[in-house]
């Protein structure tokens, strides 16, 4: 598994040596990493490691307060939330936050708002086609779904938006296994057909791995090795503490 | 029989501007999750600004239609309370928001005694009487219609089809429930959460603005005090519909309006203020929410 990435490109999103606290509480202590146009990157790493962070870190909330995060050549660092969003990057968070008093189908448009609409019926039908489950259950409320359902209705949200770069924090959460195989088949073939990048957060390191191109790992707020994803795999710290008898 | 229906009319007319205040209350605790105290007095501000539109306009352009002096008072109304409300919310409540819970109230009540004193000061304590505008009344048997009933209960409905439209159909009411129920995520799919309040506070602006004018109308005076006792009763109204809750505070506005009319046709008018509280205080026992509020809790 390789992608064509041009070495003297800039990369679309880059993270230079970044610190985000919590009050005075240092959540992440100076992280590099870089996402390509067209790749697949993932982050693994313990509980507690920083990971969510990272990733709302990049959707400026909470903002970093030192180091970089330069998108598409623009320098977001200190962008309102909203603001970067429309630069069409877009997020799966933890928790997965769906409107719990939104139908499936409201949280759908939500997800299509940075263009009025515009594409929303063929969109729609994508995503329908993607988790059927979802178009079954589109003028339920939100908060009413299964853990699982609402999983692919964040997902599915957040491709809504066309995103240049998707950002996705455990998407494997909760969900029963065949639903997880279908879930990174789709990755894969999203990132496959349509070119699409994705950056994403995963317990399930071993199929995370498998999937991606390149990955991080992550201990206490910091990256402390990197490579593709088939180095990871062989890398006998990594099976060991992520691979082998621990989380799968 | 129709002594009845008579106080049922006087009570749906009385409720619809309650209505219409609450839903200003119950918008803005939706989304920002404080109670705004000012409301009140925003409402009262509409009826002095009608005021003193109504004045002008019939000392500048003699025999100027009623229905366009109404009109172009509603909208004038409309307009000095938004830019109230507007600036309220940027100066007085943004800068508190995500500080303690009881920051933001204090302030509000604040905000409520500054425009209180301010009317007070530059209108006068006293009421400010203004002419009937509308006079005409219909009879049906034994039941008496004025128009100006009929105008409120009217303008009432016409405004809460258009509110319930935006909030429901309209990508603004999407961004608006949205912000409300989880701001992060609103802005995590590009929407302005702080501009979304701000429309928020200018929307429940609006409608205090129109009730208050056609308060203004019905009664016939205006008082810088009007808002602290209807204003009080509007914000009941939404407690006691849910607070939080657009058609809960329609239906507790028309319910106060009900309650105090009936109450004072068939009991004692002194005491309709206690009977108005003590059905909400006996509704808040067994049903702590409100009659249409959601539950705090939530699969989320
Ligand atoms: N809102 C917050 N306020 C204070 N501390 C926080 C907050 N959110 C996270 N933290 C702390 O920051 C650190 C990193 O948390 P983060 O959620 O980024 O970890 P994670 O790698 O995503 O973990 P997990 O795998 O459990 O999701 C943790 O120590 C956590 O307690
Ligand atoms: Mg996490």
């Amino acid at each position: 598994m390789s992608v064509n990435v041009n070495p003297a490109a800039e990369p679309l999103l880059k993270v230079s040596g970044v610190e985000t606290y919590y009050g005075s509480i240092r959540a992440l202590s100076g992280v590099d990493v870089h996402v390509n146009q067209g790749e697949i990157v993932s982050l693994i790493g313990a509980n507690g490691a920083g990971k969510s962070t990272l990733m709302m870190t990049i959707c400026g909330s909470p903002q970093a307060r030192n180091g970089s995060v330069v998108f598409d050549g623009t320098d977001i660092t200190k962008m309102p939330t909203h603001l970067i969003a429309r630069r069409r990057i877009a997020q799966s968070p933890e928790g997965r936050r769906i409107f719990p008093r939104m139908t499936v189908y409201e949280n759908l448009q939500m997800g299509a708002g940075l263009d009025n609409l515009k594409y929303f019926d063929e969109d729609v039908e994508k995503i329908f086609a993607l988790f059927p489950r979802l178009k079954e259950r589109q003028s339920q409320r939100g908060g009413t779904l299964s853990g699982g359902e609402q999983q692919m209705l964040s997902i599915g949200r957040a491709l809504m938006a066309r995103p240049k770069l998707l950002l996705l924090d455990e998407p494997s959460l909760g969900l029963a296994p065949l639903i997880v195989k279908q879930i990174f088949e789709a990755i894969r073939m999203l990132n496959e057909k349509e070119g699409l990048t994705v950056f994403l957060v995963e317990q399930n390191a071993f199929a995370a791995l498998k999937l991606s191109h390149r990955a991080y790992v992550m201990v206490n707020g910091k990256v402390t090795m990197s490579g593709t994803g088939r180095e990871l795999l062989a890398n006998p710290e990594v099976r060991a503490a992520y691979l082998e008898g621990g989380r799968h | 029989m129709e002594y009845f229906i008579q106080q049922l009319l006087n009570g749906l007319t009385l409720g619809s501007i309650y209505g219409l205040v609450a839903i200003g209350y119950t918008m803005v605790y939706g989304i920002i999750g404080m109670i705004n105290f000012a409301h009140g007095d925003i409402f009262m501000l509409g009826g002095f600004a009608a005021l003193i539109v109504f004045l002008i306009l019939t000392s500048f352009i003699a025999g100027i239609p009623v229905a366009l002096a109404l009109l172009i008072m509603m909208v004038v109304a409309m307009l000095v309370t938004s830019l109230w409300n507007w600036t309220i919310e940027r100066v007085a409540y943004r800068p508190l928001r995500g500080s303690f819970r009881l920051a933001p109230l204090i302030t509000a009540i604040g905000m409520s005694i500054v425009l209180s004193n301010f009317i007070q000061v530059t209108q006068g304590p006293r009421n400010k009487p203004i002419p009937p505008l509308v006079n005409d009344v219909f009879h049906f048997g034994d039941v008496t219609v004025s128009l100006k009933q009929m105008v409120i209960v009217v303008v009432t409905a016409v405004l809460l089809t258009i509110f319930w439209y935006i909030v429901n159909k309209t990508p603004l009411g999407r961004a608006q429930r949205a912000t409300e129920q989880d701001r992060k995520m609103a802005a995590l799919l590009g929407v302005d959460v702080d501009r979304t309040i701000s429309i928020t506070f200018i929307m429940g602006a609006s409608l205090a603005a129109v009730a208050g004018t056609m308060y203004l109308m019905y009664y016939g005076v205006a008082s810088f005090a009007d808002g602290f006792i209807p204003g009080v009763k509007a914000f009941t109204a939404a407690v006691l519909g849910g607070i939080g809750s657009l058609p809960g505070a329609v239906l507790g506005g028309l319910l106060i309006g009900l309650i105090e009319s009936l109450w004072s046709a068939y009991f004692s008018i002194a005491y309709k203020d206690v009977a108005t509280f003590a059905i909400l205080a006996f509704v808040l026992i067994f049903k702590p929410t409100g009659i249409l509020g959601r539950p705090e809790v939530e699969k989320v």
